[in-house]
């Protein structure tokens, strides 16, 4: 007998008395209706009241947040974050459109695409959304989005729309299915990975004191787009 | 590792002779308790949330075997493989197979517990592979060739001076008069040691924080960052996880999360929380070509159905043995294996056996303030005292001990037997400690008297006293 | 005796009383015995003693001889179960009582009622005097500075936190300064802590710590065993901190030697 018959045999000796049906009935709507349970309070934000509990949330953890008005604000931005930070004036960028539709020729910084290498110093992408309720990014990886910008270069600097911006966890849950809905094909909707990011990188595995940057950024810089869209995403 | 169970009493012995180890379990609790407490207060539902978090848990439990076969489903369709290992040696058997077939000469890995339990490391070393961890904590532990003393702060035994001995006795490429008395230093150091193995390694381990049935997704919660260049860099995707890490929706992930970081480290969250499912798509741009779940029981279905399922529950959280005073006494490599606190109390004996770690479910004194802090309200003292009872009913404990139980539970069944006997032996006893009004040393009472005086009795029986008169009678002589 | 039905928000007007004294207070320090039924008299019940009682039978339950607790369990029922309440002056057998001895005889069909019917009546000395009787009481001044250790089951099975430091606040003189730790399990544990003499001293010794740094004179608690063995440690330490239990306070019945102390008459 294999492994999985053996566990499975044991499993269902130790759990089914009597039902089985109603077992199966159970399990099966439990995962078609996708029940969501308590949801805090500081998850309810929508709006500008999300979008300023999200930055609250995220300077809490150590991150910094700028706000521009618009994508051509963005390349000033990030050129102004690396100056300030003493920093090369180059970055690994995701072949993201939204981030490539940003007028980067107004400024002197050299842009790499792909995924990231070792010797980046900085890297930028475009989150897919947030979550105001911990001040939590969310990427997604694809063929415009690789996974590795966001952790190999020891500063990240993250591009956010507004309109992004959601109160709770459950309500990207809700964004992913709808947006994605057959995106990988037979109802499936989930990219190979789902990172959701709350601050720069850090360790207390040293006499329990706590230092940022260890493995992954040692910065991580949010740039806010406010899109003009005030309709946080609530699902 | 080998388990050392059987020496626990040695064990804590030893730990509690360390002063250095004294220091780091008095920071951990004082400062773990804290962060908890302050993370909570900003969190008014937290309460209703651990209430969700274990009704989530109880109903996977109960219908755990066909949430394996819909995750293992999910997991096919995303293009991965799981593979179900009844023990820790199948399982470390088809991880080594894994890593063979694509010709894997280094693995790098992100803490997993069930690595430790299956003692990867030692196994990949012996047969050619080699194991590099990434998480500070485990990597500093690595190079000890120590246990982890905590389950989520891996070297949270050791203090600053240990960890630089350790680096320089590992790094001997590097310059021996460099300077690393700033714990920077030591963090810069690991970083640029370890940046270069997971660019060149062949597979990434990982854990699993949960499984998730929807969608097929592990789920890795940490903070360094090292998980996610272990899992994005090289080709293949290892994740081990035992069985019951499974859970049905995103949705109840996201209710579990919010309880899980907040009871360990004090986090609201932690900084990278990860699903990955399935191996890089055909248009990705990075990411492993291969996925592979090893699935592991080692023990976990006998629990299934018994007075311990609810152990099962276990989110890994470490909050028990951040506000346990017997391991702020003794640390986590007394415990004599991978698990420790009041968690691995209970775990302990129900993956190796009882038999084989008699003493941990009896070394606590059932304070309950591990119940109390447990996100997921598992009744750990009643599963301490359930151990007790199956010990007990094995003639597993000490004679003696037996012995003595025996006969004061035949007296205290039998009220005049009780009265004959305990009344004189008061008496006596507190005519001779009447002049100190303690016991420094008293025969068969060293278990006492070592640490501490015994207070002497103050006389005949509250009972016998009570019933001799009216009560004001007995108030009044009390200075006699 | 006659079974009364009568809930904890509305006791009779006299109640009658069954107090089981436990086995430490029994054999080791009676004062305490005689300060409840005092407390209790004055709040106006009236209180019997049966002489049937020995022990809540933690000893053989917690080493996992779970017969043998039964047996004893079905002894503290049939000899207490008449009465309008149980009053124990301890959390950790109060808490047998009212949490423990349903769970052992669970599965026994003519058992488990009695025993949940004894649970919902038994009430530990401090809590039934605040939650139930809500007594007035006026117990004499005391000059002294104390501070009280949280006794675990009391605390934790019991909800016992500040009943005593309101019944204490009405003691003329006596300030009350808490400690960093009143919540922390001092180490006794019944037998863990002559089973593991080791630990146990470790644990104490940071109770010991922590009381000797309030700067207080007398130590209170709610639970003679946990009192025994942090006095037992002060004494070893060579402390003058005194211990009593909450009761000899509340019931002005200081004259006796504090815990572990000499009389001094006879030294």
């Amino acid at each position: 007998m294999s492994g999985r018959e053996q566990i499975l045999g044991d499993l269902r000796a130790a759990l089914t008395q009597s039902n089985d049906g109603a077992r199966r009935a159970a399990v099966a709507k439990r995962l078609m209706t996708k029940a969501r349970h308590v949801i805090p309070a500081r998850g309810k934000d929508a709006g500008p009241a999300a979008t300023d509990r999200f930055q609250a949330e995220a300077e809490r953890v150590q991150a910094t947040v700028a706000r521009v008005a618009s994508l051509d604000d963005l390349p000033g931005a990030v050129a102004d974050y690396l100056a300030a930070q003493n920093m090369p004036a180059a970055v690994r960028m995701t072949p993201d459109p939204r981030l490539r539709a940003a007028p980067w020729d107004t400024t002197a910084i050299t842009i790499a695409e792909g995924p990231a290498q070792g010797e980046d110093t900085a890297g930028v992408s475009h989150a897919f959304g947030a979550v105001a309720e911990t001040g939590s990014l969310v990427f997604l990886s694809g063929p415009e989005s690789p996974t590795t910008v966001n952790f190999l270069p020891p500063v990240h600097i993250a591009v956010l729309r507004a309109s992004d911006i959601s109160g709770c966890f459950e309500d990207i849950w809700s964004r992913l299915r709808a947006d994605r809905q057959n995106a990988e094909g037979a109802g499936r909707f989930m990219p190979r990975t789902v990172n959701w990011i709350t601050g720069p990188s850090r360790t207390a595995d040293i006499e329990l004191v706590l230092f940022l940057g260890i493995h992954g950024p040692k910065h991580l810089h949010i740039v806010i787009v406010d899109d003009g869209d005030d309709g946080g995403q609530t699902g | 590792m080998e388990t050392q169970t059987r020496r626990f009493k040695q064990n804590a012995r030893e730990a509690m002779a360390d002063g250095q180890l004294a220091q780091a379990l008095t920071r951990l609790g004082e400062g773990f308790p804290l962060r908890r407490a302050e993370a909570i207060d900003r969190l008014p539902e937290f309460d209703q949330l651990r209430d969700a978090a274990k009704a989530i848990k109880d109903h996977t439990l109960a219908h755990l075997d066909l949430y394996l076969e819909q995750y293992e489903s999910k997991v096919k369709e995303a293009g991965g493989h799981v593979h179900w290992c009844r023990t820790g040696q199948d399982a470390r058997e088809k991880i080594l197979e894994i890593c063979r077939t694509v010709g894997a000469k280094t693995v790098t890995k992100s803490k997993s517990m069930i690595g430790e339990e299956i003692a990867i490391n030692d196994f990949l070393e012996e047969n050619g592979v080699a194991p590099i961890e990434t998480d500070l904590g485990e990597y500093i532990i690595q190079l000890r060739k120590e246990p982890p003393s905590h389950i989520i702060a891996p070297a949270v035994h050791l203090n600053k001076g240990q960890v630089e001995d350790t680096f320089r006795k590992a790094h001997t490429n590097l310059d021996p008069a460099r300077n690393l008395d700033d714990p920077k230093s030591l963090l810069e150091e690991a970083r640029v040691e370890l940046r270069e193995k997971f660019l060149h390694a062949d597979v990434g381990l990982t854990g699993a924080n949960f499984l998730i049935a929807e969608t097929g997704t592990n789920v890795l919660v940490t903070n360094e960052g090292n998980a996610d260049l272990t899992y994005s860099l090289p080709r293949v995707h290892i994740v081990i996880a035992s069985l019951e890490k499974v859970i049905p929706t995103l949705e109840d992930t996201a209710t579990v999360l919010r309880v899980l970081a907040r009871s360990g480290t004090g986090q609201d969250i932690t900084v990278y929380t990860t699903f990955c499912t399935g191996p890089k798509r055909p248009d990705d741009l990075d990411g492993p070509d291969e996925y592979h779940v090893i699935l592991l029981d080692n023990g976990r279905t006998e629990l299934v159905g018994t007075e311990f399922q609810e152990m099962l529950r276990c989110i890994r959280c470490g909050s028990c043995l951040n506000h346990c005073p017997v391991y702020h006494a003794i640390g986590g490599h007394a415990y004599g294996w991978v698990y420790s606190g009041p968690m691995g109390a209970v775990l302990i004996p129900g993956l190796i056996g009882i038999h084989e770690a008699g003493d941990l479910p009896n070394a606590s004194t059932l304070c309950g303030k591990c119940e109390t802090v447990c996100p997921m309200r598992i009744p750990l003292p009643k599963m301490l005292r359930a151990w007790r009872e199956r010990q007990y009913q094995r003639k597993g404990n000490s004679a003696a001990g037996r012995w003595s139980l025996q006969l004061w539970a035949a007296l205290a069944k039998r009220p005049k037997l009780y009265r004959a006997v305990t009344g004189p032996l008061m008496t006596a006893l507190a005519i001779f400690g009447r002049k100190r009004g303690r016991f420094k040393w008293l025969p068969l009472a060293g278990g006492w008297t070592g640490p501490r005086d015994l207070p002497a009795p103050q006389g005949d029986s509250f009972i016998a006293q009570y019933h001799k008169g009216p009560v004001g009678a007995v108030v009044r002589s009390k200075g006699q | 005796m006659t079974e009364h039905s009568s809930s904890p928000s509305n006791p009779p007007a006299s109640p009658n009383v069954g107090l089981f004294a436990t086995c430490l207070v029994d054999l080791m320090r009676p004062s305490v015995g005689f300060a409840t039924v005092k407390l209790l008299e004055d709040a106006g019940c009236r209180v019997s003693v049966p002489e049937a009682q020995t022990c809540c039978g933690q000893p053989a339950y917690n080493s996992g001889d779970s017969a043998d607790a039964r047996d004893i369990a079905k002894n503290v029922i049939q000899v207490f179960e008449g009465f309008d309440y149980v009053v124990a002056p301890s959390g950790s057998c109060a808490g047998m009582l009212s949490h423990h001895y349903p769970h052992l005889l669970k599965d026994d069909a003519a058992w488990k009622p009695r025993a949940e019917a004894l649970a919902a009546k038994t009430f530990e000395l401090v809590a039934f005097l605040t939650d139930v009787l809500q007594a007035e009481i006026s117990p004499p001044d005391l000059d002294v500075t104390a501070t009280y250790h949280d006794s675990c089951s009391g605390l934790r099975e019991l909800g016992i936190k500040s009943q005593p430091r309101a019944l204490l606040g009405k003691v003329g003189g006596l300030r009350l300064v808490e400690g960093d730790i009143p919540e922390t399990c001092c180490g006794f544990g019944g037998l863990f802590c002559v089973k593991y003499p080791d630990i146990s001293e470790r644990m104490v010794d940071a109770k010991a710590d922590d009381i000797l740094a309030t700067g207080a004179d007398l130590l209170l608690a709610g639970d003679l065993g946990c009192l025994m063995n942090m006095a037992g440690r002060l004494k070893r330490r060579g402390a003058r901190v005194e211990a009593r239990h909450v009761a000899e306070v509340l019931a002005g019945m200081t004259d006796r030697p504090a815990i572990g102390e000499a009389d001094e008459d006879t030294a």
